[in-house]
């Protein structure tokens, strides 16, 4: 088993891809957490996301929460796409049976890729965070402010947060890939599910209709911005909104991401592979 | 007593309203190179992946080594099917290093795979940049990773030039001679004529023959040559009979005799005053055999 997931390992150590996906999630995080709200703050950049923000919100005491607030939404989507990658790679590239005549049973590997993306999203979200504090630390020195940093306990739960929710998105990825033994369109599937279905239920179905706002606590999207809400990520940032308490939000994010593995393991298993 | 490499009973597989293979008993012997061949569509391919455990049988079963297709029984298994898939990005060795982790084998295994099938000097490119003869190679060194006790290679030398398709019968004919059991699917039939030891003929999914090459090729022919061809037909037809006499392309008369009859076909036609140019025994070529059991079907090289 852990020999498979050595191998999971370097396929995805290897791929550039993966590389520019943690990347990517880094530019961003430090742009919209930092960046432009400072810019904002010093009235360079007045009405763009988050210029609003106050310098509180940008010292190191907050650094935890702004490090996590894009995992509902942005940095979710570069996680789904990792998951997307890790299995339906095999499927694009034909390798699921150069894999599995090498003897491992589809379940080891299948679970070796869950480790992967786990693996991947703990990276993601440690770089967001150092990133996150780093940007903290020069905009407190720029500002002249104290650097009043917060417990450990605190940056642990911001850190579990976003890893649940960024392995649950990435759990998603894998769903959607071995589901739809594809790529391409597992990525295009999630990315409007993420984006566009997302917002479009919280900023017009939801304040119109009872029900759909009643369904929208029930969603993934909506449970994992209230997680991060309560762990101190911007409210303001586009899917984090405290419509759930934090127990649930991280029991339903939780059961989402069992619930995708199970389904996305029962598909593998289940089904021929051409 | 010493367990079948492979053996299946009944084995079938139905897409839908299509049937691709159907019940096919199939016994492939320690030791011994078994040729699957068929014309493209025929099932070879659809049965190799249910003997690998990566389709399900809708009927029947499988066995290697006396297990059902799985992580214990493909411990003694190589295989290649249906072409060589890795991952582009990644280079030969590296592929191989990957393998041989999802193989539980020393990845130092890699090497000597790459050296076995001479990519030794090209290890360290991309796969992405291989010719399709170097893919084909490694997905031969792929198969090799366990050191396996069964060799299954699906159409091997697709890809390769006349040169590689030497080569890569060579290797195999020497992992045989090693002892490795390899059953061979291709539809070239002189690739199978050169290394098999046994051959089955998959035609609609049905096996519809199985026997040495050389029993397939059973049932040769005295050709004549002679003049004037009438009467020369006349009298072998008056000596034996219509229904075994028949003319070839070229205007020869095929006579269906045993070998030791040839004397007294050659000694009828003197006697009735035929010109006698040439009387010698036809071989059947194993194409015209293959044509005949699977109903002509261009489909073959």
């Amino acid at each position: 088993m852990w020999r498979d997931v050595r191998a999971e390992l370097a396929k995805q150590a290897y791929r550039p891809a993966s590389w520019l996906l943690l990347a990517i999630g880094v530019v961003l995080s430090a742009t919209f957490a930092h960046a432009v709200p400072y810019a904002g703050y010093r009235g360079a950049a007045s009405g763009a996301p988050g210029a609003g923000r106050g310098l509180a919100e940008m010292l190191p005491a907050q650094f935890a929460g702004n490090a996590i607030a894009g995992t509902p939404v942005f940095v979710g989507a570069l996680a789904l796409i990792f998951g997307v990658l890790v299995a339906g790679g095999e499927y694009g590239y034909a390798t699921w049976k150069t894999v599995l005549v090498q003897q491992p049973s589809r379940a080891t590997v299948y679970t070796a890729k869950l480790v992967t993306v786990a693996v991947g999203a703990l990276l993601l979200v440690l770089a967001l965070l150092a990133v996150s504090a780093a940007a903290s630390a020069v905009i407190a020195a720029l500002e002249d402010q104290p650097g009043g940093w917060p417990s450990g306990t605190a940056v642990l739960r911001g850190a579990g947060a976003g890893w649940l929710v960024t392995t649950m998105w990435g759990t998603l990825g894998v769903l959607l890939a071995v589901a739809l033994r594809s790529v391409a369109l597992p990525v295009g599937l999630g990315l409007v599910w993420l984006l566009a279905v997302q917002n479009l239920l919280a900023a017009i179905a939801a304040p119109l209709l009872d029900w759909v706002a009643a369904l929208q606590k029930g969603l993934p999207g909506a449970n994992a911005g209230s997680l991060v809400a309560a762990l101190g990520a911007p409210t303001g940032t586009p899917g984090v909104a405290p419509l759930v308490g934090a127990g649930q939000a991280a029991l339903v994010v939780a059961g989402y991401l069992a619930g995708f593995a199970l389904l996305a393991g029962w598909l593998l298993r289940a089904r021929d592979l051409d | 007593m010493t367990t079948n490499p492979v053996e299946t009973h009944g084995l079938g597989k139905r897409y839908g309203g299509t049937v691709a293979v159907r019940d096919l008993d199939l016994t492939v012997r320690p030791g011994e190179v078994y040729g699957f061949l068929g014309p493209n569509g025929a099932g070879k391919t659809t049965t190799l992946r249910m003997l690998l455990g990566l389709i399900r049988p809708t009927s029947g079963g499988v066995r290697l080594f006396g297990a059902p297709p799985g992580p214990g029984s493909l411990r003694h298994v190589g295989a290649l099917v249906e072409g060589p898939a890795f991952y582009p990005y990644l280079s030969g060795r590296r592929n191989l290093a990957v393998l041989a982790d999802h193989a539980g084998v020393p990845r130092s295994r890699a090497g000597t795979a790459l050296a076995r099938v001479g990519l030794t000097g090209r290890a360290g490119d991309r796969y992405s940049g291989y010719s399709l003869g170097m893919k084909q190679r490694l997905g031969l060194a792929a198969a090799l990773l366990k050191e396996p006790r069964l060799l299954v290679l699906d159409e091997p030398t697709n890809g390769l030039d006349p040169a590689g398709m030497a080569e890569m019968r060579r290797t195999i004919r020497a992992l045989a001679d090693g002892g490795c059991t390899v059953l061979l699917s291709s539809h070239l039939l002189a690739e199978v004529e050169q290394i098999c030891d046994r051959v089955g003929v998959l035609h609609g999914g049905r096996l519809v023959a199985e026997s040495t090459v050389e029993e397939l090729r059973t049932g040769g022919a005295l050709r004549v040559v002679a003049g004037p061809e009438d009467r020369a037909r006349d009298r072998v037809v008056a000596l034996l009979g219509a229904e075994r006499v028949r003319a070839d392309d070229g205007g020869a008369l095929l006579v269906d005799v045993e070998r030791d009859q040839a004397p007294r076909v050659n000694a009828e036609l003197v006697r009735a005053g035929v010109d006698v140019h040439e009387l010698c025994w036809s071989e059947p070529d194993l194409e015209r055999r293959f044509l005949e059991l699977t109903g002509g079907d261009p489909d073959v090289a």
